[in-house]
């Protein structure tokens, strides 16, 4: 190794050798792996079915994606405060059952009947949430040991209620207003979708309680030193996520028409995938509600273009294992693209 | 000495590094000789870190060439770096937390027989480095369970090798006390002794009176001169920082009188861990009061005990003469009482999130910062920005991540933080670990003017001067107990280390 050798001055160099290369990594940093993922996905779907860029096939995949973000959304709000919940299946099981159950039940106008209904579900969502809540916050306990009790407590309570039977006997009005209605050519669930997407983001962005997450995810000490009381904290974000699975739950069963012990399982992956391709960190304390509603829809087109082009769902099943290595590997390449840009060399 | 100039160690010409924006290093000379302390002063940001970092191997410059032996070499990384005999020890750590003290110090070169780890082999190495340094650290015990200033001890262990030629120490006391300190120039002085060059980073100016043969200084990336070690303390100020600094401790406000109100008090005050024991103290408002003692006598334990933090066995805590046992330190802020943690990485800041949201996060309860569950993210910004402003951050961008700032920037915005409340009563922990002479001065100014305004304040130090000059009264703690209580003169080196040692004389028998 002679000296002239080091002694080049490399830096000025740096900026004229590679010009392009250097735009593409300063974009790749920039807007992540996401978009590249989603515009794949598209063309990849487009060339395999004919059917799946209509407007009608778009509608309903929408339809089909609001349940898958919602749930998206109640995990963003877990993983935010530095948590897991893989409870969320089991949630939206129990709750099919609850609100099916409790609709059945009812005798009196089938307007009542579904406002109990509703209700009850939300109320299953809330108890599942504090009892998330209360191991993780009361006792202290690791999150991802405590949902994964849960999940079996709660799934195993859905299928003893209902013995593994669907539940009938709901309303008609129930399924037609929240299942299958659309309001100016989107479905109910949608909207639904829309909204509570919305006020997430107010609330995360605008609020103390949302910021004392943000807080308690990114640094427990710091935020308990800044008198935070972190289970405080925890417990609105699990109980939060409760509702929302809650709120996707209700929605679904109304599309189903019946009570099911059985949806709801390939919910944690999902959208634990949908959170971290939406570039959500697993160690809390970073993420944003747009980017994770992106990773939601990321994850339903790619479930909706298996379904078009008739890819089974055991294929189905590798597929979306395949395609979650791929997104975490393709973002940690980011990140190091990103030290090197931050650090001149590229 | 002579002879010495040609007997260099390591010797670095036209050293540049650009980041985007900013040119850390332009163009800086550095020689070190064999059987140096040659010291790098400067403010932070001044180009210390990333200098010592070229020459370990960890940074890559961009222009110059390092020449050991007359040869030039290629540092290309920590490991090509070590190949060469040099060794660095840095105030982040690179300690395995879930391993053993024994296993991190042959990490990288474990004794083994068949692939099989050679336990007793290992057991033996681990004993003779720490016997070396007379380190008192269990060998089995996991790092993780292990001090700061402990963990500290275990990485100076790691980097003193046999092949050693270069030493870099980057502020290698900024956790440890005095005693320990002691330890580590002894050791500092046996290098020296045995022909290897020392490069040591320091902002304590004691250290550098004891220890520097030549003393290097940077200010904004570039060389300004290189000095002998004998170089005075106000000259070495005024290079560093380009203007006179009259006094690194500002003169104090009258001590409050002795009937004035009792801020915060405890009595009895005992944690249920047992680093407290029956611990009383008063804080008058207007008073500066020190906390002084070893690492883990108690001192910082009792203040965040006060606070909030340790769970209390028995005591009693009052807060402008209200009960206030056992608070919460949601309470303690409403009631107007801050603590400013010593460890800003692990309990301060919020690393990958905005400056601004670490700093408003104590008080975004107040009307100021919002309106029931709203935030008024217009007022939040504006004072965040009002703060890093009067704190002189460089830069001033409250939207820029914590992680980006460096460590004396760091330090000056969570003090600041504790400013930017209504509070009455500052609990400060090791308020300038870590901080460059010019923001010191900035923070020792501001911690008076807290007093002249009939604020109560404790000034936790492990920093024996800043007890010495700083404070109308200390409390010097030992083994959990307040074991001195002294005011005005009394507060002198002499007696200030006497209790300090005082609990560690009549128990050191059966702790050897």
């Amino acid at each position: 190794m002679s000296q002239a050798t080091i002694t080049e001055p490399t830096a000025p160099a740096a900026g004229s050798r590679n010009g392009a290369g250097t735009f593409l990594a300063k974009a790749f940093v920039r807007i992540g792996v996401l978009p590249i993922l989603l515009v794949g996905a598209l063309i990849i779907f487009t060339l395999m079915s004919d059917n799946f860029l209509t407007t009608s096939n778009l509608v309903s995949a929408l339809r089909q994606n609001s349940y898958i973000v919602i749930a998206t959304l109640a995990q963003f709000v877990v993983l935010l405060s530095g948590g897991f919940d893989l409870s969320i299946g089991s949630i939206t099981a129990l709750v099919s059952v609850t609100t099916a159950t409790a609709m059945a039940g009812q005798h009196g106008s089938p307007a009542a009947a579904i406002a109990v209904g509703i209700l009850v579900g939300l109320l299953t969502g809330l108890v599942c949430g504090l009892v998330n809540a209360l191991g993780v916050a009361a006792l202290k306990l690791n999150p991802f040991i405590i949902t994964l009790a849960t999940a079996s407590v709660f799934q195993g309570i859905a299928l003893r209620v209902t013995s593994g039977v669907p539940v009938y006997g709901m309303p008609k009005e129930f399924s037609a207003n929240f299942g299958f209605k659309n309001i100016f050519g989107l479905g109910v669930p949608v909207w639904i979708a829309i909204i509570v997407a919305i006020a997430l983001w107010v609330f995360m962005s605008r609020t103390r309680a949302g910021r004392h997450i943000y807080a308690v995810g990114s640094n427990p000490h710091a935020a308990k030193l800044s008198g935070v009381r972190d289970w405080r904290v925890l417990t609105l974000a699990y109980c939060s996520a409760g509702v929302l699975t809650a709120m996707g739950s209700v929605l679904l069963t109304a599309r189903i028409e019946t009570g099911e012990a059985n949806i709801g399982s390939a919910l944690p992956l999902q959208t634990i995938a949908a959170a971290v391709i939406g570039g959500v960190s697993l160690r809390g304390g970073t993420g944003s509600v747009v980017n994770a509603i992106l990773g939601a829809i990321f994850i339903g087109l790619v479930v909706n273009g298996m379904d078009l082009a008739q890819i089974t769902s055991y294929y189905q099943m590798i597929v979306l294992g395949v395609v979650l290595v791929i997104a975490v590997t393709a973002d940690r390449l980011r990140q190091r693209v990103a030290a090197a840009v931050l650090a001149g060399k590229v | 000495m002579a002879d010495a100039t040609t007997d260099l160690a390591l010797k670095a010409t036209g050293i540049t590094k650009r980041y985007p924006g900013v040119t850390a290093l332009d163009g800086v000379d550095f020689e070190l000789r064999r059987g140096e302390v040659h010291v790098l002063f400067g403010e932070n940001g001044a180009g210390k870190s990333t200098l010592i970092q070229v020459i370990s191997g960890a940074q890559h410059s961009d222009e110059g060439t390092i020449e050991m032996r007359g040869e030039p070499v290629h540092l290309g990384t920590v490991t090509a770096a070590r190949n060469h005999g040099i060794s660095a020890v840095f105030q982040e750590f690179s300690l395995a937390p879930a391993l053993t003290v024994e296993d991190n110090l042959v990490l990288g070169a474990e004794p083994g027989r068949l692939g099989m780890l050679d336990k007793r082999a290992v057991r033996r190495m681990a004993r003779e480095r720490l016997d070396q340094f007379g380190f008192d650290l269990d060998p089995k015990a996991l790092v993780s369970s292990l001090s700061r200033a402990e963990q500290q001890m275990v990485e100076i262990a790691k980097a003193f090798r046999p092949e050693l030629a270069v030493l870099i120490l980057d502020e290698p006391t900024a956790s440890l006390t005095d005693h320990e300190s002691e330890r580590l120039f002894e050791l500092v002085n046996d290098a020296r002794t045995r022909g290897v060059g020392i490069i040591y980073v320091t902002h304590r100016m004691a250290e550098i009176r004891r220890l520097a043969d030549r003393v290097t200084v940077l200010r904004d990336g570039k060389l300004v001169t290189t000095v002998p070690g004998h170089t005075s303390n106000d000259e070495l100020i005024t290079l560093m920082t380009g203007r006179v600094v009259e006094h690194l401790y500002p003169t104090l406000p009258p001590a409050p009188a002795a009937d004035a109100v009792v801020a915060l008090s405890a009595t009895g005050l005992s944690t249920a861990d047992g680093q407290v024991v029956g611990v009383d103290f008063t804080v008058r408002a207007g008073e500066i009061v020190g906390f002084a003692g070893l690492v883990g006598s108690g001192k910082s334990s009792a203040a965040r005990a006060c606070f909030g933090l340790e769970r209390l066995s028995a005591g009693r805590v009052e807060v402008q003469g209200v009960n206030r046992t056992g608070g919460s330190p949601s309470r303690m802020l409403r009631d107007g009482v801050v603590y400013l943690p010593s460890d800003r990485k692990k309990e301060g800041l919020f690393l990958q999130r905005s400056l601004r949201e670490s700093v408003t996060l104590p008080w975004l309860g107040t009307s100021a910062m919002s309106r029931g569950p709203w935030l008024r993210r217009r007022e939040e910004r504006a004072a965040a920005g009002q703060m890093l402003t009067h704190m002189e951050l460089s830069p001033a961008d409250p939207e820029r991540a914590a992680a980006a700032y460096s460590g004396g920037n760091q330090q000056k915005g969570l003090l600041g933080r504790a400013l930017m409340g209504d509070c009455s009563v500052y609990l400060l922990d090791e308020p300038t670990v870590g901080v460059d002479a010019g923001a010191r001065v900035a923070i020792y100014d501001q911690i008076v003017k807290l007093a002249e305004k009939g604020y109560a304040v404790v000034v936790i130090s492990s920093d024996l001067p800043e007890i010495l000059n700083l404070t109308h009264r200390a409390y010097v703690f030992a083994q959990g107990r307040v074991s001195a209580e002294l005011a005005g003169d009394q507060i002198n080196e002499k007696t200030v280390l006497r209790h300090m040692m005082h609990w560690d004389d009549t128990t050191g028998s059966d702790a050897a």
